[in-house]
């Protein structure tokens, strides 16, 4: 689903060059629920941001759903994230002026799909994040873990192959922090390919397998002990 | 997409509503300000009668020779108007499809119903062939016939205004007029006509009303009436009376020649350049032949009716709706900027930077669209002062059409629009990424 090799990505001025990433590799298979964790600075958005095709990478591959994506132009590009991405931000990033449902009506007006074809999603995206009679609601009338489950729904409503979450549960209290992981894992669970960028311990455990990233690069690829546990059970 | 932007675009608005009420007043006030002094610059520059101003001609001829220098140069200002010698000459000559010579002047009406007290009523003395040429538009009968001009016949067409006064604007047609104790009947009452600027006369006032009573030139001259426009007299000496002065070389008539083709022209231009060198041959000029025919376009450029003031004032105007467009640039910037996050989340739900352009480029369009109603009330504001505080003869020149509000609110809403390029430009090119990073 989603494969970078040996990618790199360096910010330049005129004195000084910075690599956010460096010979960076990581393989996200189909249905898997990736934690992708590290320090403060380590990289970790920037990832996020390239795998969401927001930024370009400086050198080495990568493939998103089989496609190269290197070379392709701002038009081909929003296409590709527009189909295939679903992304969920720390800061929820809902338009303020726009009611929930518009909210999630936003990627939906941009893939093209007629009136009909939207309301149906919107109703199917709200109804999977339990917000169906929050409608007509601005994001300010609602809670934090409401505005971001308004977030996934938004994110879910173009049926995209990968999603991409950013610290989701940062903007959290405990409680509600627990209920968008759990939504996160149920998405998993029907068949969801999930990237989550967390620097919570207690997060990154809960998802299948975790990449940690310092400086850069990626250091460990381990599986999720509890979650190896688990599928030795299940086996 | 288009409905779904005009829809983003009120709700932008109405999110900041200090910012968007700065943006549409900046661009109000430049547009009213520069719409106010268009509307009147259009008005003093408009065509007067467009189908044939090409065709009609305004007659000079130098009766008075090389001014200081003593030699005559091709661009040594030529008088306004002709003299009796020269109209009647030109006249007689018979060279255009129509011609006429005339001349402003006036009587004292004494009205047929006795409750109404004697008044003052302006006048043009002139050829029947005066209605056709300028399209004189008839409510009520026709002009007099050619036999009415040869028999100096007391005749009179009146205008709907006076017809209305005298007669409660019942046809009046064969009624008599008793002007300057001499009665004159009626044959024909004018529909509504002023044309803007008052082309045939541009004597004392290029923008007032057409004369109220148009009688026989012929007619006015047996009877000695004088005139009431501009009389300009050389040094030559002139004879005392009437004929004196009619046989002076006086320029007190306008003559205007309708020529349809370029050819008529022409040839009416080598008779007019004959009839001068024949008066040289004559011993009448001591000069070479010197004449011009201009028509009307030419000939209201020639009397700069539009003003350089007139100019200027339009192009301060226009100076400072751009810096008022420069102003609502930079708000719509910062209005933009400010919603940078929001152009983030879009970019990263999918919006390419044409969508963002399309977007932010609508939200500029109905930001002057609304400015340019706000403007357009400005026009009409200022166009009402002006009314106020100038002549009444600007009145004719205020006026707010459909063809004013249209290029008002179409100036506001593509000023605008192009003044949004550059804040629309910089959202199209918002890197997402760094906006996400940024929250």
């Amino acid at each position: 689903m989603l494969k970078m090799t040996h990618l790199s990505k360096a910010y330049r001025t005129e004195v000084v060059e910075t690599f956010a990433l460096r010979d960076f590799s990581i393989h996200v298979r189909e249905g898997e629920f990736v934690a992708v964790t590290g320090p403060s600075g380590s990289g970790k958005t920037t990832f996020l941001t390239i795998a969401g095709l927001l930024e370009e990478f400086s050198g080495g591959e990568y493939q998103l759903d089989g496609a190269n994506v290197r070379g392709l132009n701002d038009n081909q590009r929003s296409k590709l994230r527009n189909e295939k991405i679903g992304f969920i931000f720390q800061a929820f990033n809902l338009i303020a002026d726009l009611n929930v449902q518009d909210n999630i009506d936003v990627p939906l007006r941009y893939r093209g799909f007629n009136g009909a074809e939207r309301r149906r999603r919107i109703q199917e995206a709200l109804g999977r994040v339990g917000l169906s009679a929050r409608s007509r609601h601005y994001p300010a009338e609602l809670s934090g873990g409401q505005q971001q489950r308004v977030a996934i729904a938004r994110a879910l409503a173009g049926s995209p192959r990968l999603l991409l979450a950013d610290e989701p549960t940062g903007n959290l209290d405990t409680q509600m922090a627990r209920g968008v992981m759990d939504l996160l894992e149920e998405l998993h669970r029907d068949g969801a390919t999930i990237v989550m960028v967390t620097h919570d311990p207690e997060l990154a455990v809960r998802a299948q397998r975790e990449v940690h990233i310092v400086d850069g690069q990626v250091v460990d690829m381990a599986p999720q002990p509890r979650l190896v546990e688990a599928a030795q059970a299940g086996s | 997409m288009f409905s779904y932007y005009l829809n983003l675009a009120l709700r932008s608005l109405k999110r900041n509503v200090v910012l968007t009420m700065l943006m549409i007043a900046a661009i109000g006030v430049g547009i009213g300000a520069s719409m106010t002094t268009l509307t009147i610059f259009r008005a003093m520059a408009a065509d007067p009668i467009p189908n044939k101003s090409r065709q009609l001609f305004a007659v000079q001829i130098d009766n008075w020779g090389p001014s200081k220098s003593g030699v005559q140069t091709p661009d040594d200002k030529l008088q306004q108007q002709v003299s009796y010698t020269d109209a009647m000459g030109l006249m007689n000559a018979h060279a255009a499809l129509r011609q006429t010579v005339m001349y402003s002047t006036g009587f004292a009406l004494s009205p047929p119903n006795p409750n109404l007290r004697p008044f003052q009523v302006p006048a043009r003395a002139t050829y029947m062939d005066f209605f056709p040429m300028f399209e004189v538009p008839f409510r009520f009968g026709t002009p007099w016939t050619r036999e009415d001009d040869e028999g100096r016949a007391p005749v009179a067409v009146i205008s709907r205004e006076l017809n209305d006064k005298v007669f409660g604007g019942a046809n009046s047609v064969g009624k008599t007029l008793n002007l300057d104790k001499h009665d004159y009947r009626v044959v024909g009452v004018l529909d509504r006509w002023q044309p803007v600027p008052k082309f045939y006369d541009l004597n004392n006032n290029q923008y007032g009303e057409i004369e109220q009573a148009f009688i026989p030139f012929t007619r006015a001259i047996e009877n000695q009436m004088t005139t009431w426009g501009n009389n300009n007299c050389s040094r030559d000496a002139v004879a005392p009376g009437w004929e004196g002065h009619l046989h002076s070389e006086c320029v007190w008539f306008q003559f205007w020649a309708e020529l349809p083709t370029a050819a008529d022209a022409e040839r009416y231009r080598y008779v007019l350049n004959n009839y001068a060198a024949e008066q040289q041959r004559l011993g009448r000029f001591h000069w070479a032949a010197h004449t011009r025919l201009r028509d009307v376009r030419e000939w209201l450029a020639d009397q700069h009716v539009v003003t350089d003031e007139a100019r200027i004032l339009v192009l301060v105007s226009f100076s400072f709706l751009l810096v008022c467009l420069l102003n609502a640039m930079g708000l719509m910037l910062a209005k933009i900027m400010g919603r940078a996050g929001d152009i983030g989340v879009r970019r990263a739900l999918g919006a390419n930077r044409r969508a963002i352009f399309g977007q932010c480029l609508i939200e500029a369009g109905v930001i002057g669209f609304a400015g340019g109603l706000v403007g357009l009330a400005l026009t009409a504001a200022g166009l009402l002062g002006l009314r106020a505080l100038l002549s009444e003869q600007t009145t004719r020149l205020t006026h707010l059409g459909f063809w004013e509000v249209g290029i008002t609110v179409g100036t506001a809403v593509i000023a605008t629009t192009l003044a949004g390029l550059y804040p629309t430009w910089r959202a199209a090119h918002i890197q997402p990424a760094w906006q996400l990073k940024a929250q």
